[in-house]
């Protein structure tokens, strides 16, 4: 059925559906929905129109990103453009359940919840190991191979891991 | 007035270039794999922070002028970044001093531009607030550990604060457009963040068992466009790809 057809909220639903199932270009396991990056898509006079948001704001995934959300939409349909959304900020806080599973899943501890405190910025709350669950974990450095994630190694099972950072 | 606006955005704008581009310097350089990631992580965040800064300051100006242009085609005299961050990188207690200083100072100034009336400046400032936080723990943790090394680490690191020092002052002075830009409540003021920033670093330097300079000869004038030898060979190598193939785009 060709999106003419729908009703707005068919419609809506359809663009909706479509953006949230694009996945993140370095962590395919999880999309931009379960990221919490896309914030909204709405039709404006026929056009879906998605605000994304950047997790660093120098991450170089950005560009991709907005490339990938916009060629789903159009494979869905529509007309459509994308809009950099900075404000308000980006939180690890958004990242879904369901994303948090997958990323543990993965092999990457997600971050800890309420990104925003202090005790959790730097760094002082428990990253279980993603392997074998075990919290006895240390921390090898704060920066990784993309900009959300620090490096730690498990003392149990010795594996060494990702950590999505929280910020 | 916009103009003077456009200034004061590219200011700040081109010390995070500057200093993303001199970070970037170290990739494939570190003595170890983390540092090799931690370094550019950073100054990724720089220059995404200066991508902001030059889109918005192009669309005040309103002449068509992107990123790239302010990026790729200013000549050294037409940049108007601090000389701290066109500093040449040096060894590691010089770079991580460097690190350390500049953040110290852009910790408290994000804090104080969250209440910016340019939304695009505000939504930027709650960003970079959170990298900058990793920024001075990283680079903190280095001046400590070299300050309060080995004979080698520690002269070296205190040779750094001899080189470096001189340059923080311009950190706190408002060019004429800043002091604009202050006044229309965009950016924050400069002058009054010297107390946090003295207040973030004594306690490192007391750690790292390093003194604080009490008598420096401030260098200044990379906000009128004078600059050190530096900058110049760093430019030719950022730009050179741009300027032989003009016009071209990803």
């Amino acid at each position: 059925m060709s999106v003419t057809d729908l009703s707005a909220a068919q419609a809506g639903a359809r663009a909706w559906a479509a953006a949230a199932a694009v996945p993140d270009p370095e962590i395919p396991v999880v999309t931009v929905a379960d990221l919490g990056i896309l914030r909204a898509v709405t039709l404006r006079d026929g056009v879906a129109v998605a605000q994304v948001s950047p997790t660093y704001t120098g991450c170089p995934a950005v560009l991709a990103i907005e490339l990938a959300v916009e060629a789903a939409l159009r494979d869905a349909g529509f007309e459509a453009r994308v809009e950099r959304q900075l404000s308000p900020p980006w939180t690890t806080d958004w990242i879904t359940e369901e994303g948090r599973e997958k990323l543990r899943a993965y092999g990457i501890a997600p971050p800890a919840q309420a990104a925003n405190s202090v005790r959790a910025l730097f760094g002082e709350s428990v990253v279980a190991c993603p392997r074998c669950g075990s919290e006895a974990t240390e921390k090898l450095s704060d920066f990784g191979s993309t900009p959300c994630k620090a490096q730690y190694r498990c003392r149990d099972c010795l594996e060494p891991f990702d950590h999505f950072k929280c910020i | 007035m916009s103009d003077a606006i456009v200034t004061a955005l590219l200011e700040l704008a081109d010390d995070h270039l500057v200093l993303g581009h001199r970070l970037s310097e170290w990739c494939g350089h570190a003595p170890m794999l983390e540092e090799d990631l931690a370094l550019p992580s950073m100054g990724l965040d720089l220059i995404g922070a200066a991508r902001v800064l030059y889109t918005r300051a192009g669309e005040i100006e309103g002449k068509g002028r992107g990123e790239d242009d302010f990026a790729y085609l200013r000549d050294e005299r037409a940049y108007r970044n601090c000389l701290l961050v066109e500093r040449p990188n040096g060894d590691f207690a010089q770079t991580m001093l460097r690190q350390l200083y500049f953040a110290a100072f852009m910790e408290p100034y994000w804090k104080a531009a969250l209440g910016s009336s340019d939304a695009v400046v505000q939504g930027l400032a709650a960003k970079a607030l959170k990298e900058v936080a990793y920024h001075i723990r990283h680079s903190a943790e280095w001046v400590i550990r070299l300050g309060d090394g080995t004979a080698e680490s520690a002269a070296r690191m205190a040779e750094a604060v001899v080189e470096l020092h001189g340059y923080t002052d311009e950190l706190f002075l408002s060019s004429e457009a800043a002091q604009a830009a202050e006044a229309a409540g965009i950016l924050p003021g400069r002058a009054a963040l010297r107390t946090a920033w003295e207040a973030a670093l004594k306690p490192v330097f007391a750690e790292a068992q390093l003194d604080w300079p009490e008598k420096v000869w401030p260098q200044s004038g990379g906000r009128k466009g004078e600059h050190g030898e530096a900058l110049g060979h760093m430019l030719a190598e950022m730009q050179v790809i741009a300027r032989a193939h003009p016009g071209a785009v990803w």
